[in-house]
């Protein structure tokens, strides 16, 4: 029987993590994500979990003592915000090049400078590429839901990558929300026993990590780990599928809001997808087809579904809580235009940066942009391709 | 050796097999060689202890030849060669003289 409470992102979260029981976690305190360790090491210190935390005096060690644990063959986990992740960069793709499926949620925040504590897309965009599977999150539920089946992702034999849940800082991690836990002995039976590759503890069977690895055969391991990253979506189905079962709660590699009959929509990633949504249905009552797309495996991007979803729209705005400055578009964006370059029929792209550094998306921002969107919609043209939005001119 | 292929390298780029170096011959990267000099060696093993890439053979407990497979040229066992009345056992001699 689900327990219902209302608790913030950073509580549910912890929460999840307590449930699955790690074996390591290193981490270090940095605003939003402080909360969600802090409340994780008490569980520690209370004894409801058997996890060995490691202190550390930075990311880049906190990440660099998981790539250990998880080499030696431990269940880790790891948490972080902005400056934390940027710090955090070089071992990411350790982490992910070594196949080492740590899990680490990152409560999304602006980056420095100017310094803001505040919920953007900047710090996860920024280590987008770097190898490691991301799965976003609108609300607290989803943070908590992802997080279990991000390691039943990341843990696949078939994968054995590190795993990103991002949520958005303070508007999820910090907010009260309706939520309903799973029973723990649920979650860990979701979950299952952690089963090892190569650990380094295992001495009966030595190994070595991280050789230097000569231009005669860099590429072939980069091309195996490309391999892998195309098995991540099939992976991700199947684990979500399993958690319907068990929670009654679906998930997809995308959230397709009113999209099937759309010709205009929306494409937006976390919390505001929310905001977003309710404005769709009030467009919808007045009789305008309007949808949204809200990608949640976000890496590896899953562009041909993604593109499928979408090729039919007449007019598609997609809004990126991050900007990739010298960059033609936001990322979001990008991924989206290539996801529908294939196509010889397809939507009418604009871009808007909105959000930054916590800035409020209001309802009315959506509306505004539904309503561009339906005058694009009908004159097939549209005047600014790229804008931001929420800012004083 | 015939080059794996990307499907058949290991996951990671973990090296599963111990002490596998021994088929990653690196005498080539050497650009000094060391030449031993017989008649000034007191067999102190010096150099079979310091050699980094044991690359000095013994047999019988006596100092053998280099095995220019594996040296580097790094000159670490003609520092530490006493040698004998001020005259090394072991002399470095450039590549290609």
């Amino acid at each position: 029987m689900a327990k219902i409470v209302a608790v913030t992102g950073n509580e549910a979260v912890a929460n999840a993590l307590r449930q699955v029981n790690p074996d390591v976690c290193a981490a270090y305190p940095i605003t939003p994500q402080t909360d969600m360790m802090q409340r994780f090491s008490s569980f520690v210190s209370d004894g409801k979990v058997k996890t060995e935390i490691i202190l550390v005096e930075s990311e880049h060690s906190s990440m660099s003592a998981c790539v250990g644990a998880s080499a030696a063959g431990g269940r880790v986990i790891t948490a972080t915000s902005s400056q934390g992740l940027a710090l955090m960069y070089e071992i990411l793709y350790i982490a992910s090049g070594t196949r080492l499926p740590i899990v680490m949620p990152v409560v999304n925040r602006a980056l420095s400078a100017p310094l803001n504590i505040h919920g953007d897309h900047s710090d996860a965009m920024g280590a987008r590429d770097t190898g490691w599977i991301q799965i976003w999150s609108e609300n607290a539920q989803e943070s908590y839901d992802n997080a279990i089946q991000a390691f039943r992702i990341a843990e696949h034999m078939d994968i054995r990558l590190p795993a990103m849940i991002c949520l958005d800082g303070f508007i999820i991690s910090h907010s009260i929300e309706r939520l309903e836990y799973l029973e723990d002995e649920e979650v860990q039976k979701f979950v299952g026993e952690f089963k090892t590759v190569n650990p380094l503890l295992d001495l009966e069977h030595p190994v070595s990590f991280g050789p230097l690895i000569l231009p005669d055969y860099y590429m072939e391991y980069r091309r195996a780990q490309a391999e892998v990253a195309d098995k991540v979506a099939k992976v991700t189905r199947e684990v979500a599928a399993e958690f319907e079962k068990l929670s009654g709660r679906k998930y997809g590699l995308f959230d397709a809001y009113r999209l099937d009959d759309a010709e205009i929509g929306i494409v937006i990633l976390n919390s505001a997808a929310g905001t977003s949504k309710d404005v769709i249905d009030n467009f919808r009552a007045k009789g305008i087809k309007a949808g949204l797309l809200k990608p949640r495996l976000y890496r590896p991007f899953p562009f041909a579904e993604v593109g499928e979803a979408l090729k039919h729209l007449k007019a598609v705005c997609v809004l990126d809580r991050a900007d990739a400055f010298g960059a033609s578009f936001g990322p979001v964006y990008l991924d989206i235009a290539a996801s529908l370059y294939p196509y010889k029929e397809k939507p009418i792209l604009i871009n808007k940066i909105y959000g930054l550094g916590g800035r409020d998306y209001l309802p009315q921002h959506a509306e505004d942009t539904l309503n561009e969107l339906v005058g694009i919609a009908k004159s097939g043209s549209f005047k600014i391709a790229k804008e931001y939005i929420g800012v004083r001119e | 050796m015939k080059l794996k292929n990307w499907k058949e390298v290991t996951p990671g780029s973990v090296i599963k097999e111990a002490g596998n170096s021994v088929k990653f011959k690196t005498g080539s990267w050497r650009s000094f060689k060391p030449v031993w000099v017989e008649e000034n060696c007191i067999q102190c093993l010096f150099c079979w202890l310091y050699c980094p890439d044991m690359a000095i053979k013994v047999k019988d407990g006596k100092r053998a030849e280099f095995d220019y497979d594996y040296c580097k040229g790094c000159g670490i066992c003609a520092l530490e060669c006493p040698g004998k009345k001020g005259k090394k056992a072991i002399v470095m001699v450039e590549e290609g003289k």
